[in-house]
């Protein structure tokens, strides 16, 4: 039966692996994609004249058949290989997909126009119309296809300047893009527009940089046939691959630091704000919350100006943009794929869409991988950056005076464009505001948790301080022409011994132009966060004359800052709903269910042990009756064994290696269970742990002693373990039988063969049982102790108690028992006295009968 | 020998199952004589001793190691350690839970009844006779008992050699560098000691179960690294994604999140019951195949 069972269980776990791996094999895998890849010629320019090759990826739809096309476009200084991951798994999805260089990047010819309606949309639109021709692609008509854009920074301005220029395109999905181009290089938190702006010097350095001219090598394949290396014209280091235009501008806007209306213009060209009311199709937008090169609010400006038009519009704070985080690559590409499933596929249920306005928190770190976790609160209304609701927090602080550096350097630090990846995403803190350059006013400890989700605005009012002249040496005040400039900060102070907290590392440039009496006023708007303050911290507005990533006034000057009004308006939107964690249901549904199954186990495996007594052999040491043991192999090691032991007998087990003497006796000590028959002690049947065993001294196949421990210990923590008391032990006759004198206090494992043999006969004899048991009890010890061991065996036995001695040793059994049983092969072969057994032979010659001979002729092993 | 003879007389009055008188199964092998029998093994007092002493040799390392590298100049909780003994106390438990807990968790437990076996005195502890129920009871419970003082030992001194060394300074968060009060760390730290204790559990139970099955200490002790070390493995995968959840090693490093400004419960919670959920069904395998054993050795 336990054969049975344990085969039962290997079938199981077999069962259960092969049902995995079969799983495995055969779970569909993702379909196969393959890319194809196409050199398409456009003609752009204002005078449609100019002949560009754009290299394009086309990837056909995995399921076959005529699906809708997406357009997947890169961000500045990529290519389109920058998107080959996206675009495959859109294709996987189920989409034709068409990714493509845009015009001066990667192999594409032609130069960078930024996104211009003159060149970079003319390309798009030419891009739909190849789409079109394809047989793959779903069409609303001919010419029209069902396609969406979709696209990061660069990419995403040109889905939505597309957008507003072909009326052909379904749906987009614009990322981390802008909406004014002027205003993100040029940004005023003062709201008087780029020309007012501070010059985001690092970021547009960085921007036109990455537009720089093409390294010199690129293998080949390279342009047309003039791949071999000629050193750069002055013209190509100087604008790179951009058009002498907007090199130009930017060239001229970069030395003087303030936009002029011409370079605004430019720039307004190739941003939505310029095409107001065109952008009429639905519209997801994910804005990054760690981007100070385009903020959350083009998102915002965006979203308001698509829908003013009635299109359905849905935004994303996620947890990454310009400055890093996590990028929430998975996450934004499922956004990406439901909205486009909901407009382009028309599949999906409203419902299941999600709420208008996502935002990325922090859901603290996992406790497995300790990776940061991300949680996506939603809401079912976008509130814009002033938030569904307005707080006012008091601040307090004293007028304070700001130094501007000469030369704006040191500089405080908000986030170092470019290097956002050095953050590590959240947790460090790379902020950091240079002594005297800045002025701070805080709030209260919250009594409350405060989340903001927005700008916050505050009112603030500065003064110019009149400055002695370092060159004249004179008192007079040193004319700045009236202007300050200023970062606004919204720190999260948590207490003094921690640093303060910029949330995203955002800051928000302002240019206040002062009145005659040199003093101006303004409205700020800080940075749009979502950011809890939690209980006990403190806001701060923190103004610096200086910020790593701006062009700030190298005159040196000190201005006076001060609240106009002493509080904070923040922003909230209590209606985003961070979806309730799934509570762990196994938290306590696991352990529970483990408990029931170990109790079940536990039960299952109990054997119902009633104390089978059977008084009529109360009196009877032991009585074994149809004994049988079977090894695995099915070879039974005892086979139909019966005899029984009367009191004061010695008696001798006697047979070959292998007879089945130890096995016996292992059966009778609890240790292995019969297979057949039955052992009693005393009338008490014999299972493991029965309660008579007590009564049982034994000793079998060697001794048993923990080796770390000296002879008097063992025995005294052996009769310990009894649980008996230790009147009944009778120690010091057991420690007399031993005869090991002094060595009784070393370690066991100093002793010699002998020595363990004689202690654990001692052990054997603990408590005088009425019934000792002793394996090859002469094994190592010397004639002399063997004839003293014989003695105390026979007295032992005189006094009422049995014995029973097993041994090959047939002159042992000889001289030491009254009666004899033989075994062979696990049988019974006679039981009877000694005397009888050596009667039962005549004698062959004249040296009489020995034990041995009687013992040869009962096992057939005769010579 | 020969005048022992006297002495020999037989005890009188047997009760009614049959045993020998005094004998009663609820009271053998008491918990303290499992304990002596237990705490005078080279390998108990071995890892002990190595166990209060890596505080020690790692203050020194700290002591030696000081100048090569401008102090607070990064926030992991290596270079934390040395911020005060609450901080020394985490880093030495973070770079022993892993590992050297795991061994001594395992050889504890593993080590419990296949030593008994491999030196034959299990048969004599089971014929004395000691129901194997109760014997391997008492057998987890003190085996659970040095694991749990292994664990504890460690932070504890850590925290003692630390403060001698290094002073009673708030605790610095690694990762952040924020800091938390002492006294308000102080019984998170407790809750840190017993969520690494917990955490041992399976390793524990699986040692145990090994030691049923084995007649070689060896063997159950690597066996239980060995799932460790197999479970750290398949934690790396990350395409097993949630289900890397329900490996016994995945919530390990869990405790991190009780020292954290904002502590939090829930990766501990979890990984208490993934830890109950593997060491109930392993003992109560143990249980049950010790049962119905025969023990040959």
């Amino acid at each position: 039966m336990k054969r049975a069972a344990r085969w039962v269980t290997w079938i199981a776990v077999v069962t259960v692996l092969a049902v995995g791996v079969v799983a495995w094999l055969v779970w569909p895998s993702a379909p196969d994609v393959r890319a194809q890849e196409q050199m398409i010629t456009v003609l752009d320019g204002p005078g449609d004249d100019q002949r560009v090759t754009l290299d394009a990826s086309f990837f056909p739809p995995a399921g076959g058949g005529r699906a809708p096309a997406v357009l997947l476009a890169h961000g500045f200084g990529g290519s389109k290989q920058s998107v080959r991951d996206a675009a495959v798994r859109l294709a996987q999805d189920g989409y034709a997909v068409l990714t493509w260089s845009a015009r001066g990047f990667g192999r594409s010819s032609g130069q960078i126009a930024l996104n211009s309606p003159d060149y970079e949309v003319k390309d798009v639109r030419q891009l739909v119309d190849w789409v079109a021709k394809r047989p793959e692609v779903r069409l609303d008509a001919a010419g029209d296809p069902r396609v969406g854009i979709a696209g990061g920074s660069y990419g995403g301005a040109i889905a939505l300047m597309a957008a507003a220029h072909d009326p052909r395109i379904d749906a987009i999905v614009p990322q981390i893009t802008w909406y004014d181009l002027a205003d993100a290089l040029f940004p005023d938190a003062t709201g008087q527009g780029p020309q007012n702006g501070v010059f985001k010097r690092m970021w547009a350095g960085l921007f036109f940089s990455r537009g720089g001219p093409a390294p010199a090598a690129l293998g080949p394949g390279q342009g047309d046939g003039e791949g071999e290396e000629r050193p750069l014209t002055a013209e190509e280091v100087r604008c790179g691959r951009f058009l002498p235009e907007i090199c130009d501008m930017y060239q001229q806007v970069a030395q003087s630091g303030r936009a002029t209306a011409s370079a605004v213009e430019t720039l307004r060209r190739s941003s939505p704000i310029s095409v107001p009311g065109k952008i009429r199709i639905p519209t997801l937008l994910l804005q990054g919350q760690r981007d100070s090169l385009f903020p959350l609010g083009h998102a915002d400006a965006n979203a308001k100006a698509v829908a003013a038009t009635g299109a359905p519009v849905q935004v994303a704070w996620f947890d990454g943009g310009h400055d890093g985080g996590n990028g929430e690559v998975d996450w934004l590409h499922e956004k990406t794929l439901g909205w486009f499933d909901r407009h382009l596929k028309e599949i999906g249920d409203a419902a299941q869409a999600g709420g208008a306005f996502t935002v990325t928190r922090d859901g603290g770190r996992d406790p497995g991988t300790r990776r940061p976790l991300q949680l996506h609160a939603t809401a079912d209304g976008y509130p814009g950056l002033s938030g569904s609701g307005q707080t006012s927090v008091p601040l307090s602080g004293p007028d304070q005076p700001v130094a501007n550096p000469p030369g704006g350097s040191p500089s405080s630090i908000s986030a170092v464009p470019g290097f956002g990846g050095l953050a590590g995403g959240s947790g460090v803190n790379l902020s950091l505001d240079m002594a005297g350059q800045s002025a701070t006013f805080d709030s209260s400890p919250l009594t409350a948790p405060l989340q903001v989700t927005g700008s916050s605005t505050v009112r603030v009012r500065v003064t110019l301080e009149p400055v002695p002249d370092a060159r004249t040496g004179s008192g007079e005040a040193k004319s700045t022409a009236g202007e300050v400039t200023l970062f606004a900060k919204l720190y999260d102070v948590a207490g003094a011994t921690q640093a303060p907290v910029l949330p995203e590392g955002l800051v928000a440039p302002l240019r206040i132009t002062t009145g005659a009496d040199g003093s101006g006023e303004a409205t700020v708007t800080l940075p749009a966060v979502d950011h809890r303050f939690d209980v006990g911290h403190r806001l701060r507005v923190a103004f610096t004359t200086t910020d790593l990533g701006y062009s700030t006034p190298a005159a040196p000057a000190v201005y006076r800052v001060a609240l106009a009004s002493p509080a904070v308006t923040v922003p909230t939107h209590a209606a985003l709903r961070t979806p309730s964690t799934n509570p762990a249901w196994w938290i306590w549904a696991l352990p529970l269910a483990s408990l029931v199954v170990a109790t079940v186990l536990l039960l299952a495996g109990r054997r119902r042990t009633t104390d089978e007594h059977d008084p009529e052999l109360a009196s009877v040491p032991l009585r074994i009756s149809g004994l049988t043991k079977a090894y695995r192999n099915g070879e039974r090691a005892v086979d139909d064994l019966s005899f029984t032991v009367e009191h004061g007998q010695v008696l001798g087990l006697l047979g070959p290696n292998g007879a089945g003497k130890t096995t016996t006796l292992r059966m009778l000590m609890g240790l292995i269970r019969p297979d057949g028959g039955e052992i009693r002690i005393f009338g008490h049947r014999v299972v493991p742990g029965a309660p008579v065993l007590s009564r049982l001294g034994s000793f079998v196949e060697g001794p048993g002693f923990l080796p770390h421990l000296n002879g008097r210990e063992n025995l005294e923590l052996y009769w310990k373990a009894t649980g008996r008391p230790a009147e009944d032990a009778g120690f010091a006759e057991a420690l007399e039988i031993a005869g090991l004198g002094k060595a009784l206090d070393r370690a066991v494992r100093t002793y010699s063969q002998g020595m363990r043999q004689r202690l654990a006969i001692a052990q054997a004899m603990l408590g005088l049982p009425d019934l000792l048991v002793l394996d090859e009890p002469t094994n190592g010890l010397d004639p002399p102790q063997i004839r003293e061991m014989r003695e105390v065996l026979i007295r032992y036995a005189e006094q009422g108690r049995t014995v029973i001695v097993s041994s090959h040793l047939l002159s042992e059994v000889e001289q030491t028992c009254s009666r004899a049983v033989v075994m062979h092969r696990g049988r019974l072969v006679t039981a009877g006295t000694v005397s009888e057994l050596l009667a039962s032979r005549t004698p062959v010659n004249g040296s009489g009968t020995r034990l041995e001979d009687v013992f040869l002729d009962l096992i057939g092993n005769t010579t | 020998m020969s005048d022992s003879n006297a002495a020999l007389t037989v005890p009188a009055g047997l009760s009614r199952n049959g045993s020998a008188r005094g004998y009663a199964p609820g009271r053998t092998l008491p918990l303290a004589v499992e304990i002596v029998r237990q705490f005078k093994r080279r390998r108990t007092l071995v890892m002990f001793g190595l166990l209060l002493a890596l505080p020690w040799i790692l203050v020194i390392a700290f002591k030696v190691g000081a100048g090569s590298a401008p102090p607070g100049t990064s926030l992991r909780i290596s270079d934390l350690a040395v911020e005060g003994g609450l901080n020394f106390a985490a880093f030495a438990l973070s770079v022993s839970a892993s590992f050297l807990l795991v061994i001594a968790v395992a050889l504890f437990c593993g080590d419990s009844v296949a030593s008994e076996a491999s030196w034959s005195s299990l048969r004599y502890l089971l014929a004395s006779p000691i129901p194997r129920d109760r014997l391997l009871r008492q057998k987890l419970v003190v085996a659970m008992g040095y694991s749990a003082a292994a664990v504890v030992c460690l932070p504890v001194m850590a925290l003692l050699a630390g403060t001698l060394a290094f002073g009673w300074n708030d605790v610095r968060v690694p990762g952040t560098g924020e800091t938390i009060a002492a006294l308000d760390v102080l019984p998170r730290f407790g809750v840190v000691i017993g969520y690494a204790l917990v955490s041992q559990f399976v390793v524990a139970a699986l040692a145990f179960l090994l030691s049923v099955s084995t007649d070689s200490p060896l063997g159950a002790v690597g066996g239980a690294v060995g799932l460790v070390i197999v479970s750290n493995i398949l934690q790396a995968v990350e395409a097993l994604g949630s289900l890397r959840e329900f490996l016994p090693t995945f919530w390990n490093n869990a405790w991190l999140d009780a020292l954290a400004p904002q502590p939090s419960y829930e990766g501990m919670l979890k990984g208490v019951a993934v830890a109950v959920t593997y060491s109930a069904i392993l003992v109560a395998f143990a249980f049950r195949r010790f049962r119905s054993k025969d023990v040959v050795s």
